[in-house]
């Protein structure tokens, strides 16, 4: 028994209730219980890193019949990272929104988002998994409206119906699977799975689901309203945190649970999908003409660089290559989620103090607001992957391992990406250091730039000169010293 | 000749063709609501078939797909809420 793992997503439950029937200590209740989410989260990746897999048997029913929770080193690094953005853009949040009556809608659909996020990161079950990714899709879509304009209404009925799509499919495949193997259990059925024609018809269901939910290239055409339109904390949280869960299933299932279903085939097909969305992401990142939409294709473009991995790893050998590789994924991912929350963070003080967020009319904005532009900046670093970000780092091992596993293609891919993120992020970065009037600086959004400067610093600095924790954290029993650069 | 089972199966999948159909085709809100509602069923009815799997030796259905079909219909459920409510916001904001 570990009740350490029910933690993170009974706390922030505890405080959506709280938030909802107290609406007066909303803040007070939704950040406490981000900090103590956070707490957990980070007691989770210390036993992680010393016990490798924890596992809690919910009510005492066994796995199979019951619902089993379990933490290994990927969905502990993505659980702390989670806790800790959510921490920041719900900090963020308490300024964003000026009327408590704002603050009072965002906190219990926000802290039930977040505990569903948990709740999937720390499941073991498929059908489990399902129901999470559900709540998670429903919390998302009313947040998303929360701004109330009719562009973001539309959004949030298109992310909607094209989430609920993503989950039926995934739902069916969970039905197949059930039907083949009489189990849901992540675990149990890793044990189980053969390779014949019903296992890849419902593996190719439950991926297509996460597909969508994921925003691969070509099925992104949902992303960029419905995060561009949401206000801005809930923009960090659905770039950051909500599209990479999705991602964070695609991995478990075809590494943890299918792997011996997989053919080098249908890797290479999600590369090819991954390396279509990093072009035409960054291609789109580059010619948007406001902040929050060149944001928003840049997550479809970072997203491609997570798929890009995928063949490159079924293509290595087990040992410790892979584990390195393996390492490099989840940093890249980490890195992702705070660089993209940071810029969204930014994005939206520059919405609210200069009331657009028109890239070309962005002059004066490095004299008006420093800290901001510091914040885009050193989250545009990240993005593009110069040193010392954890995407430089992960970057250069998959560039590595692509090279030793013969599959040449990505590497132009890959810096062409890169060239592109340069483009857009210094385009931006232009704009703001050009002459204009640009407004002035305001102690009272001080308390939101503080959060966004905090996560782009762990994005650029934290995660990259500290990366060796994280292949310590992912790989049990692994030292980072074989990370060469 | 085809057993009761498969029947049923068959009738979901056809279900969930003809609903994911109207889903991406359909223009109204509405009535995309209404055909992913029946993509769902189409589902269900997968799962509730499947419960009848291995009847031959146990003597009752499989419990466990029912149970998973009935958290299924509560999402479903409180999916739909959220359309409409989505829906009449969106159709207020028209009038104004």
């Amino acid at each position: 028994m570990n009740n350490l793992l029910a933690l993170p997503v009974v706390l922030p439950l505890l405080g959506s209730l709280l938030a909802l029937v107290w609406p007066r200590r909303a803040d007070w209740a939704g950040l406490g219980a981000s900090v103590a989410a956070f707490v957990a989260a980070g007691h989770i990746g210390a036993e992680v890193m010393r016990n490798a897999t924890l596992e809690l048997a919910v009510g005492g029913w066994a796995p199979g019949l019951g619902i089993a929770l379990r933490a290994d080193g990927l969905s502990a690094s993505l659980l702390l990272m989670s806790t800790l953005v959510a921490l920041a853009a719900g900090l963020y949040a308490t300024t964003y929104f000026a009327e408590a009556q704002k603050r009072a809608d965002f906190w219990p659909l926000w802290l039930l988002m977040i505990t569903a996020l948990h709740a999937l990161l720390l499941s073991g079950d498929l059908f489990n998994i399902y129901v999470t990714l559900e709540l998670l899709g429903l919390a998302a879509v009313a947040l998303a409206a929360l701004g109330g304009s009719r562009a973001a209404l539309q959004a949030a009925v298109r992310y909607l119906t094209v989430g609920l799509l993503g989950s039926l499919a995934f739902l069916t495949g969970v039905g197949l699977i059930y039907a083949g193997y009489g189990t849901l259990d992540m675990v149990m059925l890793a044990g189980r799975v053969d390779a014949e024609p019903a296992t890849w018809v419902a593996l190719a269901l439950m991926t297509a689901g996460l597909l969508i939910k994921s925003a691969l290239f070509p099925m992104h055409f949902w992303l960029p309203s419905a995060h561009a339109n949401a206000p801005a904390p809930v923009s960090a949280a659905l770039s950051a945190l909500v599209v990479k869960a999705a991602f964070y299933l695609v991995l478990r299932l075809w590494l943890d649970v299918f792997d011996v279903a997989l053919s080098q085939a249908s890797a290479g097909l999600l590369g090819l999908l991954g390396a279509s969305a990093v072009i035409w992401g960054s291609w789109q990142a580059y010619r948007a003409e406001r902040l929050k939409l060149l944001a928003a294709y840049s997550t479809v473009a970072q997203i491609g660089y997570l798929f890009l991995f995928i063949p490159v790893l079924l293509a290595t050998e087990p040992g410790e290559a892979r584990d390195l590789l393996f390492g490099a994924l989840v940093l890249f991912a980490l890195t992702h989620g705070f660089s993209k929350s940071a810029f969204f963070l930014g994005a939206g003080v520059i919405l609210h103090r200069a009331g657009h967020d028109r890239i070309a009319e962005l002059g004066g904005t490095a004299r008006a607001l420093p800290v901001t532009t510091f914040v885009l900046a050193l989250a545009g670093i990240a993005l593009i992957g110069l040193p010392p970000s954890g995407t430089f780092l992960a970057k250069w091992q998959l560039m590595t391992s692509a090279i030793a596993a013969g599959q040449w293609l990505w590497i132009p891919v890959i810096a062409i990406g890169t060239l592109l993120a340069g483009a857009y992020v210094f385009r931006v970065l232009g704009h703001a250091f050009g002459p204009g009037e640009g407004v002035g600086p305001s102690l009272a959004w001080a308390r939101a730039e503080l959060p966004a400067l905090l996560l782009a610093l762990v994005a650029t600095a934290v995660l990259g000169l500290g990366a060796a924790q994280v292949w310590t954290m992912v790989v049990p029993g692994s030292n980072a010293e074989g990370v060469s650069l | 000749m085809l057993s009761a089972e498969i029947i049923y199966g068959l009738t979901g999948v056809g279900l969930f063709t003809l609903g994911l159909r109207a889903t991406l085709l359909q223009a109204s809100l509405l009535a995309r609501i209404l055909a992913i509602n029946v993509c769902g069923a189409g589902v269900f009815l997968m799962f509730v078939s499947i419960a009848y799997q291995g009847l031959a030796q146990m003597q009752v259905p499989d419990p466990v797909p029912h149970a998973l079909v009935l958290t299924g219909i509560v999402v479903a459920v409180s999916a739909t809420a959220l359309a409409l409510a989505l829906g009449r916001r969106l159709r207020e904001s028209k009038d104004e």
